[in-house]
């Protein structure tokens, strides 16, 4: 009977099940099509190109990794760009001439007689994810305990405290590890150095004369890849236990679930897949430098998340990619449209309180987000029991007898 | 005669500020049996539960779960141990699905990694697929045989409290705690519901501790019973010698009323 009942409801969502491949395949598509596109009037001027398409897919994997915080598990996090850093860094650790005392080379693309650590990206990729992942359990750990306002400022906190280590980090006892205000330049390629050797696959993307096209078609794949894995999370035994401490974390427990563990795996993974994202876009960009990790890109990567419909893959990552090409393309081609027409105005220059406006429309009109997540939207309609397991427990008897609880 | 007690609790006390709710309270449950806790309101009868569930940290004393200290045990912990509660007031994830409930409780009886879930490997696949039909067993068994896919805040109150008992069961409990699980029933649900608990206890093995206000279900379905006032325990015993104390009766009556 309920079998068949959810066998219905299947079939029902599988009508919507060509949009994932049709979208994948605009995907790979779009840079080979962009030229014609950018040819078109009107519309034509809008058309990102294949190297801001790259900085859009970087942020909306950290907008999607941000997601795993917020949005599954209900921690506000305004320290998201901490990981970005992270990530960007392990790039210039690994992957760059800043350590010019060694001279080791892994499979990496550059020629081998330049000195520093020189290791693959790919295997540079997987370490930055690591390494964040660690950042994630650290800052975490001590955190987690705080409830929902509070953990958002010690966040916040740590948001502002890794730029400045990083700004100020080159000279750790005398050990320069972040290269101060002049950050880490440049951070080696991604390439095939050993696929090249037959042809087609560039040994080295930067020299390439396919730049943006490879660069962009590996994000575009790095981005199914967190996409795939936030879905499986979303559906595993943790991600029910995820959801299940948004909802009521004093009854989580009761049922068996380990908060700090948990919330601490929640922290973890959605920091992977920041550093991923940041190494990638340090490699693309060739650098990383600590103007980039500022605060407002915390509230930027939140923005995205709010936009798309918190705890929603989809909603996340249509988010993600609007206010990035707002952000790194959108804006600024508005603003030049509008001062064809001769108006004094540059939108750009009020970027944030445009991303305010938006903010603020999306909350008086669609407060669930663009593509809203099922439970999600039912929550801030009916309000959750969430009251944080460590206000229940050290909450006194008083409260108690004021419920008539007893 | 040596009885096999599931818990022990000696010189239970917990302190809120200047307020003693629970007051060196002794207290043992014997394995397989169904014993109540009753007292007026304000008694400290849901803190005491919380001890033992380790909401609360008592001030002192000790708790002994088949012979496991677990005063200093999370919750989680706790729970993994074997003992499942429900709450007073219905405290489910009133946004995902009456199953969807079912397998956090299962939580710690399961297994899948992380890595494992991401793959979807056959050994998860399976253990989902298990878990499920376990879970679908639990709800039918708990008197929800349809509406499974049903969102819990949509099930009406009187299946919202089975679903809160099948959760429960969903942990694979050795004992199973009961707060206030009849409030706000009908007499014929209620009715039903006592003899599901004691068919519970019968077919699962469990040992079952209830909090309850309806003197008709205490002294149907209980065996012993204890009886608290101002977090203090005034007595103890079989639902007669519960029925004759004085004690109790001035508790609930009155000073005078037993004469």
């Amino acid at each position: 009977m309920s079998g068949i009942a959810e066998r219905a409801k299947e079939l029902r969502g599988n009508r919507n099940a060509w949009l994932v491949p049709a979208m994948i395949a605009l995907g790979i598509v779009y840079p080979f099509v962009e030229e014609g596109l950018r040819n078109l009037p009107v519309i034509g001027d809008f058309m990102p190109t294949t190297g801001t398409l790259v900085v859009m897919i970087a942020f909306t994997m950290m907008a999607v990794g941000l997601n795993i915080v917020v949005g599954y598990c209900g921690l506000l996090d305004l320290g998201y760009v901490a990981f970005y850093a992270v990530g960007a860094y392990t790039a210039g650790w690994f992957a760059s001439q800043h350590f010019e005392q060694v001279t080791f080379h892994f499979g990496s693309s550059v020629d081998n007689d330049q000195v520093g650590i020189h290791v693959t990206m790919w295997v540079v990729l997987i370490f930055a994810g690591l390494l964040t992942m660690l950042a994630g359990i650290v800052i975490g750990l001590p955190t987690l305990r705080l409830r929902g306002d509070y953990l958002a400022i010690v966040t916040l906190g740590f948001g502002e405290i890794i730029p400045q280590v990083v700004r100020n980090g080159d000279s750790f006892g005398g050990f320069n590890l972040t290269n101060g205000t002049f950050g880490i330049a440049p951070i080696d390629p991604v390439g095939f150095p050993i696929l090249s050797s037959i042809g087609f696959f560039p040994d080295n993307f930067q020299t390439s004369d396919n730049r943006e096209r490879w660069y962009y078609l590996i994000a575009f794949l790095l981005l199914l890849f967190t996409i795939f894995c936030s879905v499986r999370l979303r559906d595993s035994r943790l991600g029910r236990a995820w959801i299940a401490i948004r909802e009521d974390e004093t009854a989580a427990a009761a049922m068996g679930v380990p908060l700090m563990r948990t919330k601490t795996w929640a922290y973890a993974l959605g920091a992977f897949f920041g550093g991923v994202a940041g190494a990638y876009y340090a490699s693309f960009k060739s650098g990383a430098f600590p103007a980039d990790f500022y605060f407002n890109i915390s509230v930027f990567l939140l923005c995205m998340v709010i936009l798309g419909g918190m705890g929603s893959i989809w909603g996340v990552t249509i988010g993600g990619l609007i206010l990035a090409y707002l952000n790194f393309s959108g804006l600024s081609t508005i603003g030049s449209k509008i001062q064809d027409a001769g108006l004094d105005f540059d939108p750009t220059k009020y970027q944030f309180g445009i991303y305010g406006i938006i903010i603020v429309l999306m909350m008086l009109f669609r407060p669930a987000g663009l593509i809203p997540e099922r439970r999600h939207k039912i929550e801030l309609e009916e309000g959750v029991h969430d009251t944080p397991f460590y206000d229940v427990q050290t909450e006194g008897a008083l409260t108690d007898r004021d419920r008539g609880n007893d | 005669m040596a009885v096999d007690n599931l818990v022990e609790v000696t010189k239970l006390r917990k302190e809120f500020g200047g307020l003693v709710a629970t007051d060196d309270v002794d207290f043992t449950i014997p394995r397989g049996s169904i014993v109540a806790l009753i007292g007026p309101n304000g008694a400290g009868k849901t803190t005491f539960f919380n001890q033992l569930t380790g909401v609360y940290k008592p001030t002192s004393g000790s708790i002994v779960f088949d012979g496991v200290e677990v005063r200093d045990l999370p919750p989680h912990a706790i729970t993994e141990l074997g003992i499942g509660r429900t709450f007073q007031n219905i405290r489910l994830f009133s946004q995902m699905t009456a199953i969807e409930n079912v397998l956090v409780g299962m939580h710690c009886r399961l297994s899948s990694g992380i890595i494992g879930s991401i793959l979807k490997t056959g050994k998860v696949r399976r253990e989902e697929a298990e878990a499920r039909d376990r879970a679908r067993e639990l709800l039918t068994y708990s008197g929800l045989p349809r509406r499974h896919g049903e969102r819990a805040g949509n099930l009406p109150y009187g299946d919202q409290r089975r679903l809160e008992v099948a959760r429960a069961l969903g942990t694979n409990p050795k004992l199973l705690l009961l707060d206030e699980p009849t409030a706000g029933m009908n007499p014929q649900e209620t009715a039903d519901f006592t003899a599901f608990v004691r068919r519970v206890r019968d077919e699962k093995g469990l040992t079952v501790l209830l909090i309850e206000h309806d003197m008709k279900i205490v002294m149907g379905v209980s065996e012993r019973i204890t009886v608290l006032e101002y977090g203090a325990k005034i007595a103890e015993g079989t639902p007669g010698e519960i029925q004759a104390d004085e004690r109790v009766i001035e508790a609930y009556l009155g000073k005078g009323a037993a004469a």
